[in-house]
């Protein structure tokens, strides 16, 4: 289950189910930091959940914002739902480390943001009004339509994001590093709700994390990425049962091999 | 209860020094007696069930309100111009810094010459005081903007017309609304001075008016109601400022 990761394994699965995003050979330089990743490739399937794994500033971060269509690669193409990716796709949704709410919009608002932009794909008001209230009772908001975001815990702040990224009813969810500014407790009930949530929206997730107890316990795959310039090194399917708490050997099987990984990779 | 009490006990030490000071300089020059607490108060509530002092008092306001109109037009926009582009900012910094040093009561004498004598000289001086506190504040707004705000507004393939008007404006009231607190503040204190000259009505022409017919509680009246409505706006400006942030 744990190998390095050749380019012919990207393509052959992306051939078993269709992709939602596939990317080839992504490289990326900026003025001033030289090339940040190259000969970058992978797919996310329908419904799968994707952790990309990685020491902080090896450039994930600016992955994911190439792969969400937010910045252009130097070299390579992204593919949404096989259609070649110029510019954000609307049934993809972002999701940051911090929640970053408008803080003049009530909740309800802040959920349903953007949903009426004109590039966006035409939806009635009713359906629009469904999509939020359906997003804000996925994460546990009930009765707190009316809340501005300076009356919402941290915690609370980040359901509503998470639930701001649903209304959009995403085929793709980006989330950069989005627990990580949680204390544990609050982190681990966020891991479990997305988990439940994109299962129910059938989306698939593209998690950017440094956390590898948070790969293991979250994703259905796992890519580790180092170096530098930045790229993928190696990949594991994660086959663990959920809810994954209750299989510790398998998880520090796991957890082990991927240190082993960071060790003589030298990351 | 000590903290309702504590500004009360502020206002009325107040009055005793400004009692004590009168009759002080009472003994000095019988003229000043006018001046203490007694007289004045008389005065005020003269003055208040007359109609001239309110009639000065409308138009102050409408020259502040005019004034301030006047800034937010000019200032916003330039504001927004610096906060997004370097260039410009770069450009005009130095320039902004060295205008807004100046006094505006400098241009007192170029206003008039330039504009006449009138309301419009004394409209020019209170945007030129009032239009930097709102310039600075709305690009110290656009460069503290969160930037994932923007990023949202890029993943939703947003127009630059949805960027501007659902994102960045919104997104810079908190800090415009600083500016007009601190905008009012000015504006009110050059009020005054830019009343004294070419203009027949308004507090600043009363005080003089004042001084020139020698009622002198008349003018220590003005100089309450001045206080007082000063006072009032900038609790208003701040009552706005909470409110829209919800705190």
């Amino acid at each position: 289950m744990n190998r390095p990761l050749a380019e012919a394994d990207v393509i052959r699965c992306a051939e078993q189910t269709p992709a939602v995003l596939e990317a080839r050979g992504l490289s990326y330089a900026h003025a001033g930091i030289g090339t940040l990743f190259e000969g970058v490739s992978l797919a996310v399937r329908r419904r799968e959940i994707v952790a990309l794994l990685g020491s902080s500033g090896c450039g994930k971060s600016t992955l994911l914002r190439v792969l969400a269509g937010l910045e252009q690669p130097a070299t390579g193409s992204v593919s949404f739902l096989g259609e070649p990716l110029a510019s954000p796709h609307p049934r993809s949704a972002l999701v940051f480390q911090q929640p970053s709410l408008l803080p003049w919009l009530k909740l309800a608002d802040n959920v349903g943001f953007g949903l009426d932009f004109a590039h966006q794909p035409r939806a009635g008001r009713e359906a629009l009004q469904g999509r939020i209230a359906a997003a804000i009772e996925a994460v546990g908001l009930k009765g707190r339509e009316a809340a501005y975001p300076a009356q919402l815990s941290g915690g609370m702040a980040q359901r509503a994001a998470l639930a701001r990224a649903l209304a959009r009813e995403p085929e793709l969810l980006f989330a950069d590093e989005p627990f990580s500014a949680l204390d544990a407790i609050t982190r681990a009930e966020m891991q479990d709700l997305l988990v439940d949530v994109v299962h129910r929206w059938h989306s698939a997730v593209l998690l950017v994390t440094h956390d590898i107890d948070e790969a293991i316990l979250v994703a259905d795959r796992i890519l580790l990425m180092g170096g530098r310039p930045g790229h993928l090194a190696q990949e594991w399917t994660v086959d663990i049962p959920r809810p994954r708490e209750d299989h510790p050997e398998a998880v520090t099987a796991l957890r082990l091999s991927i240190l082993g990984a960071l060790r003589h990779a030298s990351l | 209860m000590v903290g309702i009490l504590l500004p009360f006990a502020g206002l009325l030490a107040a009055a005793l020094l400004w009692a004590a000071g009168a009759g002080w300089l009472g003994a000095v020059t019988p003229v000043a007696a006018s001046f203490s607490p007694g007289p004045t108060v008389d005065a005020l509530l003269q003055l208040l069930q007359g109609r001239d002092l309110w009639e000065h008092v409308a138009l102050s306001l409408q020259r502040v309100a005019v004034g301030l109109v006047i800034a937010l037009l000019l200032g916003i926009p330039l504001g927004v111009l610096t906060g997004l582009s370097p260039l410009f900012s770069r450009t005009t910094t130095p320039l902004f810094q060295f205008a807004r040093m100046i006094s505006p009561l400098s241009w007192m004498p170029i206003a008039v010459m330039v504009l006449g004598v009138g309301d419009a000289p004394v409209y020019f001086l209170l945007a030129f005081a009032a239009v930097w506190p709102i310039l600075l504040n709305t690009a110290a707004g656009v460069a503290q903007l969160d930037p994932n705000w923007l990023l949202l507004a890029r993943s939703l393939s947003a127009t630059r017309r949805e960027t501007l008007l659902r994102v960045i404006l919104p997104g810079i009231t908190a800090h415009i609304l600083t500016g007009v607190r601190l905008a009012i503040g000015i504006i009110w204190i050059v009020l005054v001075p830019a009343e004294m000259l070419g203009v027949s009505a308004g507090l600043g022409y009363f005080i003089l008016d004042s001084r020139d017919r020698l009622a002198y509680s008349d003018l220590m009246a003005a100089i309450l109601v001045i206080g007082f409505l000063g006072y009032l706006l900038d609790h208003a400006a701040r009552s706005l400022h909470r409110r829209w942030l919800h705190a």
